[in-house]
């Protein structure tokens, strides 16, 4: 205990702010200006695009499309080629970004408390090579899958190698985990690039390089389905699950006697991570930065209790997808960008930012 | 208060059914080797009872045995006549709390945070805070101590400061047991004392406080009872005087020892040395 103290103690001597007070201020004006920016963001995200549209025939369209009756809102606005522009490929676009955004700033933050790993990513279990290298298969093999359902089954066989590696060392714990998921992770990134190397041609080569840094451009209302259901039905729990991860960073033997079965706990949380995460991985490849910096980022502002931390990671993650993969298509146009290239590129810098913001404050 | 004070004499033939916790049989494997070995003795309710062994001994797999963080591969635990391995795990945490030693952690949460963890065995698993979670954590900051810490994180206390406020974590779970591993560990003589003096104050409050201590002075002069633990067998319990005699402390230690009388309060003070 002496040690930590010491190394803990309150830097150049600065007053302490009240942590829990500072939280609570910057938490109840964020989550409401959080989800309105939502809101907002689905919409105007959606008139951004080569086809120049106005914000209000944007919303009229779309209201159309969800069942408000002509009277309230007028005829749908668009002609036929703008509104399939709109409602096929626009907003489950826009959707999908938001549900992957958020679902990968859930499973991140959960995969960093449950590894008490501060570089625990969602695709820390070998999922993302193991969707890559199902992906691929499909892309290079001709193997006659659809390609979600290809890298869902890879990243499932992933987490069950690096699972099952983990469970042969002893008791499966936390640390030998991320060292199985790190072994199956470089094996299937090997077959990958294996495969690549082997068989690529120009066309699936641009493909294969879009799905490995992550992409949303083949995103369908299939899409918005995969991952929006599985944001509902896993990610809406795991945003409730905040105070077993905050039990869970003092240690099992603490969480046990607060009543949690931890060895059970575990497992279902990671388990429910790593089905999100290969939802997820599935519809847009595997996009980086996401679910690895923005939980901390979010951590800097509103401090680390994880009840507060992963809805606003959730809704932060949401609007930032749109916005990144909304500068991914229209920033080069017609050539598009995979969105991972901008996440890194605008993430890296903020979060610089707001490291050193952090520092000026301590 | 001190020493000579509640020796009934509570033996390990306790039965099952009398208040208080009663041990039986407990036997804790790690690996095939036991190191809790058939270790059978009661704490008593309104008591501080004073678990001591050498390095080694194990103390802290006794207790994290009873908090239930260790499946014991033999034995029985009541609590006031209940079995405890018959009650769900967030059942059993609403009767007994730990307080583990040296349980930091690096996640700068706010106190008030950490001690609303101790609500966790009441609260519904997957969200908010019980009904009386408010309630129950402004008694234990305030029985710990510690109202002017609530808003700081707790990796910028000092380990004094950060006990107390595990302690209200513990709390805050309105335990009727409370298990301690080294409360006074890496505290100074004053923090130590206070520590030992809240526990006291607990005790007084109808609390069965089970803790290990190393220091053999603080536990002859502080506990009601004294449970004395070499190499996974209890050798000895009773009152802290009767049971700390010169004989087993040589035995057990393997060190010569006498009880003196702290001249100001007339507790007692232990003087030792190597045996030879």
């Amino acid at each position: 205990m002496a040690t930590i103290a010491s190394t803990a103690a309150p830097r150049g001597g600065r007053p302490e702010v009240d942590a829990r007070r500072r939280a609570r201020r910057r938490t109840a004006v964020l989550a409401p200006l959080l989800v309105l920016a939502l809101a907002a963001s689905i919409v105007v995200a959606t008139t951004i695009g080569s086809a120049d549209l106005a914000v209000g025939d944007v919303l009229r369209s779309i209201l159309s499309h969800l069942g408000v009756p002509r009277e309230l809102i007028g005829a749908n606005p668009l002609d036929r080629l703008r509104d399939g522009i709109v409602w096929q490929l626009r907003v489950p676009r826009v959707l999908t970004a938001a549900a992957v955004g958020a679902g990968l700033a859930i499973a991140g933050a959960v995969m960093q408390a449950l590894t008490r790993n501060q570089l625990a990513d969602p695709y820390l279990l070998g999922l993302s090579s193991g969707a890559s290298l199902g992906a691929v298969s499909v892309i290079l093999l001709g193997v006659a899958v659809v390609l979600p359902v290809a890298a869902f089954g890879g990243a499932l066989l992933a987490l069950a190698a690096t699972l099952g590696l983990a469970g042969a060392l002893g008791a499966i714990t936390p640390t030998r985990t991320v060292l199985a998921g790190v072994a199956v992770s470089s094996l299937a990134g090997a077959a990958t690039s294996f495969a690549i190397f082997w068989s690529a041609e120009q066309d699936s080569y641009r493909e294969i390089l879009g799905w490995l840094l992550g992409s949303l451009a083949g995103a369908r209302w299939p899409a918005v389905g995969i991952a929006g259901v599985a944001v509902l039905v896993i990610g809406l729990p795991l945003l409730l699950s905040g105070r077993i991860l905050d039990a869970f960073a003092f240690g099992d033997t603490t969480a046990a006697s607060l009543g949690i079965g931890v060895q059970r706990t575990r497992w279902i949380l990671l388990g429910a991570t790593a089905l999100l995460t290969g939802a997820l991985v599935a519809v847009s490849g595997s996009i980086g930065f996401v679910g690895l910096v923005l939980p901390h980022a979010i951590r800097l502002v509103v401090g680390p209790g994880h009840r507060t931390l992963l809805p606003l990671s959730a809704l932060v993650g949401a609007v930032f997808l749109i916005w990144a993969d909304t500068l991914a298509r229209s920033a080069f146009a017609p050539r598009e960008l995979p969105v991972g290239i901008v996440t890194a590129l605008i993430g890296a810098p903020v979060f610089a930012l707001l490291l050193a913001r952090r520092r000026s404050e301590a | 208060m001190s020493g000579a004070g509640t020796g009934t004499g509570a033996g390990t033939g306790a039965g099952a059914a009398s208040p208080g916790l009663a041990v039986a049989g407990l036997t804790v494997r790690i690996g095939d080797r036991s190191v809790v070995d058939a270790a059978a003795f009661t704490a008593p309710p309104r008591a501080l009872t004073a678990l001591v062994g050498p390095n080694g001994a194990g103390k802290s797999s006794l207790l994290r045995a009873i908090a239930g963080a260790e499946r014991p591969a033999a034995g029985s635990l009541h609590l006031d006549g209940a079995d405890l391995a018959a009650l769900g795990r967030r059942e059993r945490a609403r009767r007994l709390a730990f307080v583990e030693q040296d349980a930091g952690t690096e996640l700068p949460l706010s106190v008030e945070s950490v001690v609303g963890l101790g609500r966790t065995p009441y609260g519904a698993l997957l969200g908010g805070p019980d009904r009386d979670a408010a309630a129950a954590v402004d008694a234990a900051i305030t029985a710990a101590g510690i109202d002017h810490l609530r808003g700081r994180e707790i990796t910028r206390l000092s380990g004094g400061e950060r006990q107390r406020v595990l302690l209200a974590r513990a709390l805050a779970q309105h335990p009727r047991l409370l298990l301690l591993d080294e409360p006074t560990n890496h505290l100074d003589i004053a923090a130590q004392l206070a520590a030992l003096t809240l526990l006291r104050g607990l005790v007084g409050e109808g609390v069965a406080v089970l803790a290990a201590l190393h220091d053999l002075g603080l536990a002859a002069a502080w506990a009601d009872h004294v449970v004395v633990l070499h190499e996974g067998r209890v050798v000895a319990e009773g009152a802290p005087l009767d049971t700390l005699t010169p004989e087993l402390l040589a035995e057990v230690y393997g060190v010569r020892a006498s009880w003196l009388a702290d001249p100001n309060t007339g507790r007692p003070v232990l003087a030792a040395s190597p045996l030879r």
